[in-house]
């Protein structure tokens, strides 16, 4: 019989403002194998818990249950708690009275027997609590960053500082993401490729570091520790050790037409490409959908161009296989599709952009060459207006926009407005916008110095239609504090599109086995404690697959998540869960359908010899787990005929004694 | 016991990774639902016994509910398939001994649906409450 | 200010719009095709039926200004339908008043010559709802 002490916690007044604590702790106090009870403000706070060491020595318990907030909040602490205390940490249960008691009833009376009843099926548990060691696995030192923007690169930079080798996987043919598209950044003003570009080349003079463009991850298995990916690497149709970036395939290309990705379509490429000038690796590629060669076996000309000997036609897809004993997801975001908003005409007329194009139009790269002009007849645009918040922050139809703030475009629209300003004076600019949101260090200071010093015209309301009309487009939008309508004959109109995460993000959180939110943004372990982790041990989130980032915050973030990997691969050996699934050989039949249901090929089966009871020996054939693959969901214990398999810390007898105690 | 007084017995299992956390969601943002309700941890889904559902109406329990991660998003890759299956299988049964459907529920809730993880609590205390008490399957010799 | 708690309720429940999903973009006002001839625009009807402020709106000929095209309820990122706000309050003032703002008399002397006769029925359907 074990003995059984129980501590309510107050947790201030979260808990004792609907639970009568006093009451919980006195009705458990009869419950069979308990022989102390108590109730504190805090118990998780230093003196709660010195307290629960000074009971476990004084009444020699054997268990200890808690009745205070949800495990998945303190049950660490209350086990070090327990194993500070000398017991074994495992012989803690919680009795989650706060989240799921007294934070959502509103009643004393129910919440305190509700609360009552919580504890007894936990101290129903705790009474068939066995103590459990935990298993050890080794941890592969090497890191997979799956991403190649500025929240990857800052990733595999700052492991392989550290002295751990990193794969970056980036699907595009160079490193470098969103950040090399766009031409300045807020609010210093810094140019983007000149900030950028250094930590790329960084990245490929790296030895620690080795990048997979134009790669993609097919597969991941394995857990913390040991993940076992294997990741596609398209054919590219140029050996890659061999360019040497020198674009002589592609000034004689003879398909010049292709829609250049880069530029976001406002300007061509030829069908073997590299995307821009600083690209990492700096290696042609050929698009075989474009590609003369490729597709009919005509053509052959970079080949015969190219003096090293890059390019070979028969190339194929390549898997590669690898252990990591940490993966960081930094797949990033994409501006979502303007074709839902008919309103304003994006589809109807060249000159109505998104803001990413507004980029790419100022960028000295871009298919302008940094000069403003109008996509549709190459004029300087006199009157510029910016439309904010087009998809964010809509919630009447999932399909049109988001319902979150896309957090970034007040910021960037401040930036075009006050750069566009700076460059051509003459240039009447308009902002609409329902609200500036500009929470950052120097933030709102850029924006007002976009409207005091510029001469930008913010306006509080929103563009209602833009219809296209000649060479111009006339803007119908609303002035709330003049209570006006305005008409606004505009030469250009830019959209601050909504961000969503990319769509490779997905089925790679599938992969993971890491969850995401409605919104497709990978989920945190914590949202304010643990935020750079991913539920999934050994899976970290970097940048905005987590949630709309600006470069600053992404930085700090990929730092975060680096840091989090760095202290994984320092470790020679991780302690693993010890609630793993466990066969009781006596009972097993063999029978190989556990074996069939795990997930992660944990169990395995063994001839062994067992002494019968007319001392002949009999050779049986039974299942054994491996405790450090186990992950311990419990699919085999329910689809055990025999009943032999169980899983330690929800054991049948446990679950079954906490359904008898809430149904007594 | 009285009509207007009746309060239904109801066993919940939530998965570790989702629902409980779904759970806690709902308690973070004081999304109140019947107290009647009471939660049992488990690390998946798929890790239910159905012997555990039986032993829950043997002991008078009205109702029981199963929550899981959304199919596809299972911590555990696949456990939520195996409840999806061994659930539809074990309320056929309990369908056949005479123990109505709406006692008995399979929902995914995910991590960040607290809203939701409320909003079903309420819905299927409701449906259970509408059934009244559940004798089908009691156990004479648990009676006390 | 009790009466107008109550005003507010009945107009919520006969347009069954909820105001306070309203972020106060202005969306509708900037759609909005009869701005112009308006004293309230779409987005007050909702900011001042949301504050109870409902009196200057029953009074106002704003009402009739609203040609119920719905561009409002179309674009509105919020889902609010201000349109229907408009309509619930159009229905109060002339529930009140026990009559519409003209009769059906009245209509041949105020129309043109060349006005479509969908425009009648819109219209008819307008005022006597």
């Amino acid at each position: 019989m074990q003995r059984v002490g129980v501590f309510v916690c107050w947790c201030g007044s979260n808990i004792a403002g609907t639970v009568d604590v006093q009451a919980v702790s006195e009705a458990l106090k009869n419950e069979p194998g308990v022989v102390y009870s108590a109730n504190y403000q805090y118990m998780c706070s230093q003196a709660g818990q010195e307290m629960i060491k000074a009971a476990v020595k004084e009444h020699r318990l054997t268990g200890i249950v808690v009745c205070s907030c949800s495990p998945r909040m303190h049950e660490a602490t209350f086990r070090k708690t327990a194993a500070a205390a000398g017991l074994n940490p495992y012989m803690v249960e919680i009795a989650n009275i706060r989240e799921q008691c007294s934070w959502v009833h509103k009643d004393m009376m129910t919440g305190t027997e509700k609360a009552i009843i919580l504890g007894k099926a936990a101290i129903a548990k705790v009474n068939l609590n066995a103590p459990l060691t935990p298993g050890e696995s080794p941890v592969t030192k090497r890191a997979l960053v799956i991403g190649g923007g500025i929240a990857g690169i800052q990733t595999a930079l700052d492991i392989a500082d550290a002295g751990f080798p990193v794969d970056i996987v980036e699907k595009q043919p160079t490193i470098g993401g969103k950040m090399a598209q766009l031409d300045k950044t807020f609010p210093t003003l810094d140019c983007a490729a000149c900030i950028l570009t250094p930590k790329m080349v960084d990245v490929a003079q790296n030895e620690k570091i080795r990048i997979f463009s134009y790669s993609e991850v097919t597969d991941v298995h394995g857990f913390v520790g040991n993940f076992d990916v294997k990741i596609k690497k398209k054919a590219r149709y140029v050996k890659e050790d061999i360019c040497t970036g020198c674009g002589a395939c592609v000034e004689k290309c003879p398909m010049k037409k292709v829609p250049n990705e880069f530029n976001l379509g406002m300007d061509n490429r030829h069908a073997i490409y590299i995307p821009f000038a600083q690209a990492v690796p700096k290696v042609a590629t050929i698009d075989p959908n474009a590609c003369n060669m490729l597709k009919n076996g005509k053509c052959g000309v970079c080949a015969k161009v190219c003096a090293a000997g890059a390019i070979d036609y028969k190339q194929k897809d390549e898997i590669i296989e690898e252990k990591y004993g940490a993966i960081v997801v930094a797949t990033g975001f994409n501006p979502i599709s303007m074709d839902k908003f008919d309103e304003f005409a994006y589809s109807q007329s060249k000159d109505v952009i998104t803001s990413l194009e507004f980029e790419r139009l100022t960028n000295a790269a871009g298919p302008s060459a940094g000069k403003l002009l109008r996509p549709s007849d190459g004029k300087h645009p006199h009157t510029i207006v910016f439309v904010q918040c087009v998809g964010s922050r809509c919630a009447a139809c999932a399909e049109k926009g988001k319902e979150y703030c896309s957090k970034i475009c007040c910021m960037y629209t401040a930036k075009h407005a006050m750069l566009t300003r700076d460059k051509y004076p003459d240039t009447e600019v308009y902002v609409f916008y329902i609200d500036a949101r500009t929470p950052g260090k120097n933030f709102d200071e850029f924006y007002r110095r976009a409207v005091e010093e510029y001469g930008v015209k913010y306006i509080k309301g929103m563009v209602g239609k833009v219809v296209p009309e000649g060479d111009k487009l006339k803007v119908q939008a609303s002035d709330l504090i003049a209570n006006k309508q305005l008409h606004i004959d505009a030469d250009l109109v830019v959209l601050a599109a909504a961000i969503e995460p990319d769509k490779s993000a997905r089925p790679l959180a599938t992969m993971l086995t890491a969850s995401m939110d409605t919104n497709d943004f990978f989920t945190e372990a914590h949202p304010k404690l643990r935020p750079v982790e991913s539920p999934t041990a050994g899976v970290f989130l970097s940048g905005a697959c987590q949630g709309p980032k600006d470069i600053p915050e992404t930085v700090s973030q990929a730092g975060a998540a680096a840091s989090k990997v760095i202290g994984l691969l320092a470790k020679d050996k991780l302690t693993g869960n010890p609630c793993v699934a466990s066969s009781n050989e006596l009972m097993c039949n063999g029978c190989s359908t556990c074996e069939r249901v795990c997930p992660y090929g944990a169990i395995t089966y063994i001839d062994k010899e067992f002494r019968m009871p007319d001392r002949t020996t009999k050779i049986r054939r039974v299942a054994v787990v491996n405790p450090a693959v186990c992950q311990g969901c419990g699919a085999c214990t329910v689809a055990c005929p025999s009943g032999a398999m169980d899983l330690n810390g929800f054991k049948n007898s446990q679950i079954m004694a906490e359904v008898d105690a809430i149904c007594k | 016991m009285q009509v207007n007084e009746y309060k239904p017995l109801i066993v919940a299992f939530c998965c570790n990774w989702c629902s409980y956390a779904g759970a806690d969601l709902a308690g973070n943002n004081r999304l109140a639902y019947p107290a009647d309700v009471k939660i049992i941890r488990v690390p998946c889904s798929c890790r239910v016994n159905p012997m555990f559902i039986l032993r829950a109406f043997q002991r008078g329990a009205d109702g029981v509910i199963i929550c899981g991660c959304h199919p596809g998003d299972c911590h555990y890759t696949s456990g939520n398939y195996y409840t999806r299956r061994r659930m539809a299988a074990l309320f056929s049964m309990l369908d056949f001994l005479g123990i109505e459907r709406a006692r008995t529920r399979v929902e995914w809730v995910s991590a960040a649906e607290g809203a939701k993880f409320a909003a079903t609590m309420n819905d299927f205390a409701e449906k259970v409450a509408a059934l009244g008490e559940n004798k089908r399957l009691e156990d004479l010799r648990c009676k006390k | 200010m009790e009466n107008n708690k109550y005003l507010r309720e009945e107009i919520l429940r006969m347009s069954g719009v909820n105001t306070s999903k309203c972020m106060k973009c202005g969306k509708c006002s900037a759609t909005c095709p009869a701005y112009d001839e308006m004293e309230y625009h779409p987005h007050q009807f909702v900011g001042m039926v949301e504050m109870g402020d409902i009196e200057p709106l029953l009074k106002s000929e704003s009402l009739y200004k609203c040609l119920s095209c719905f561009a409002c309820v179309e674009r509105c990122p919020r889902g609010v339908e201000p349109a229907k706000v408009v309509e619930a309050v159009r229905l109060v003032a002339v529930r009140r008043q026990g009559a519409n703002r003209m009769t059906a008399n009245d209509v041949p002397e105020t129309i043109e010559e060349d006005t479509p006769q969908q425009l009648l029925v819109s219209a008819f359907r307008k005022y006597t709802k």
